[in-house]
């Protein structure tokens, strides 16, 4: 479970976090969800410690996040896996050698083990015969799948999606979340996805947190989204057209 | 202020970058792709360079020697001392600054851009170190050894300019090129190489690093980590040359 309490952020003196508190548990797909520059990609940042917070405090498993020596958050930070928006892949490096990446920095596996779990986990995102294909050579929604797989190289216990979606077509976008879900379940992961779609929402959401002006403005499951009397978050999903 | 600002960034980026690898054997891939990279891809505009250099030192260095009292075949040994102290170290130096720095601050920058530094920060991997510390170790290798080559050839430049151009023979000018040869001159070259490499790396890298936004501001960070390396370069020419041919 990752738990947020109190945390604020600020940027040159403009405060963009304002006293969020939220907590995201085990097993489950955890949505972020909010309008743009309303605060959703500055408190991931924050949760995966690409950000300093001006106070509040981040627990992993009742683990301190903030309050500790970087190499106690270097192991916690090698539990955590992540998608980035653009899969953020290696350029300079094949598919394989990206998947491989992770395991060849924190392991000492042969070079066979680690082929056998590259190819696992390309397998386990319905990718096969494109470990030697470059980033530049494959498609957003094939990206993507690299990035999952990557991110799922080293049995991570937090998986972070920054707009798994975003630049997709709709068929590659519901597979890509079906995809994160059944990981989610199969892996007994934390998953947090900062995500726009409403659709992915309603299909694999089990708890949503609705980021409204860098506040924790509403939170509940999405069988409570609809019946919300949140004016806010109503003319959210308004605007969202779904 | 400002400048002092950042300095101190760029001093606290050096403490980020320079350690002990985290991982030995990626240090060693990334070390010896960067390593090929800068040297094997320098050698065509180096050989360009320092032929010409070496060619038109000798010829302007003799027009000004036509008519004095200075036997002209004391052309080599001038027109070497120039190479060798000066213009090897130098404007390899400065090409260098335009080719390597600027593919280092748009490589890192693009990398910063992109969210693979951030990528690299989430894994828990130090990313300046992962991605500076083989450029680092592979310019200091690269840099100097290209100057070395580039003293070679700039005087080569030099006997085959005097052969087209017969301001004094061939042989009279490698007479010059061989007289009262000071080994010292090539430490004081190679001393040059060596720190104009760490400028050239670590300053083209903080620009990379501190990238924000997206090709705009990747071009932006190339052009200015070529501009301050080459006034890094020719700042600490003068500091280096100043303490150490006047002890």
């Amino acid at each position: 479970m990752i738990e947020l309490k109190n945390i604020n952020k600020s940027f040159d003196g403009k405060q963009v976090l304002f006293d969020v508190s939220a907590q995201f548990e085990k097993g489950k797909c955890s949505f972020v969800i909010g309008a743009s520059g309303g605060g959703k990609s500055v408190l991931m940042k924050t949760m995966v410690g690409l950000l300093v917070p001006e106070s509040g405090n981040i627990n992993f498993d009742g683990r301190d996040f903030l309050n500790i020596a970087y190499e106690e958050k270097k192991i916690i930070r090698q539990e955590i896996g992540m998608l980035f928006q653009g899969g953020a892949l290696f350029d300079s490096l094949s598919v394989e050698d990206n998947i491989a990446f992770p395991m060849r920095m924190f392991t000492n596996w042969s070079k066979d083990e680690v082929i056998e779990r590259v190819n696992f986990c390309l397998k386990r995102v319905n990718l096969e015969n494109v470990n030697q294909l470059f980033p530049s050579n494959i498609s957003g929604g094939m990206k993507k799948r690299v990035g999952i797989a990557r991110a799922i190289a080293l049995n991570p216990k937090y998986l972070f999606c920054d707009e798994p979606n975003s630049g997709l077509d709709p068929i590659t976008s519901r597979l890509i979340d079906e995809l994160i879900a059944e990981i989610t379940q199969e892996f007994n992961i934390t998953t947090v996805i900062n995500s726009h779609d409403m659709k992915s929402v309603f299909d694999m959401s089990d708890q949503v947190t609705f980021v409204y002006k860098g506040k924790a403005w509403w939170e509940g499951d999405k069988s409570q989204i609809r019946t919300s009397d949140c004016k806010e978050l109503v003319d959210f999903i308004k605007a969202s057209e779904f | 202020m400002k400048y002092l600002n950042t300095f101190g960034e760029y001093l606290l980026f050096l403490k980020l970058s320079i350690g002990r690898p985290e991982k030995f054997k990626m240090f060693r891939e990334l070390f010896v792709r960067d390593l090929y990279k800068m040297g094997n891809d320098s050698f065509g505009i180096v050989s360009i360079i320092s032929i010409f250099i070496g060619a038109v030192a000798a010829i302007q260095i003799g027009y000004q020697l036509v008519g004095s009292l200075v036997p002209m075949y004391v052309l080599g040994r001038i027109v070497r001392d120039s190479n060798i102290l000066e213009f090897s170290p130098t404007v390899t130096a400065l090409v260098m600054a335009g080719k390597i720095g600027g593919n280092i601050a748009s490589e890192i920058g693009t990398m910063k851009v992109s969210e693979q530094i951030d990528a690299l920060e989430i894994m828990g991997v130090n990313s300046a170190k992962h991605v500076v510390l083989p450029k680092l170790a592979a310019s200091v290798i690269a840099i100097p050894a290209l100057v070395i080559y580039s003293m070679f050839l700039s005087n080569l430049g030099g006997i085959i300019s005097v052969n087209f151009s017969g301001i004094v023979s061939v042989s009279g000018y490698i007479q010059g090129l061989l007289m009262d040869f000071d080994g010292f001159s090539i430490t004081y070259a190679l001393t040059k190489a060596f720190t104009f490499s760490f400028l050239i790396t670590t300053i083209s890298a903080v620009h990379g690093y501190k990238t924000e936004g997206g090709a705009l501001e990747v071009g932006w960070a190339s052009t200015r980590a070529v501009v301050q390396s080459c006034i890094a370069i020719i700042f600490f020419d003068f500091i280096l040359t100043q303490i150490m041919l006047y002890k």
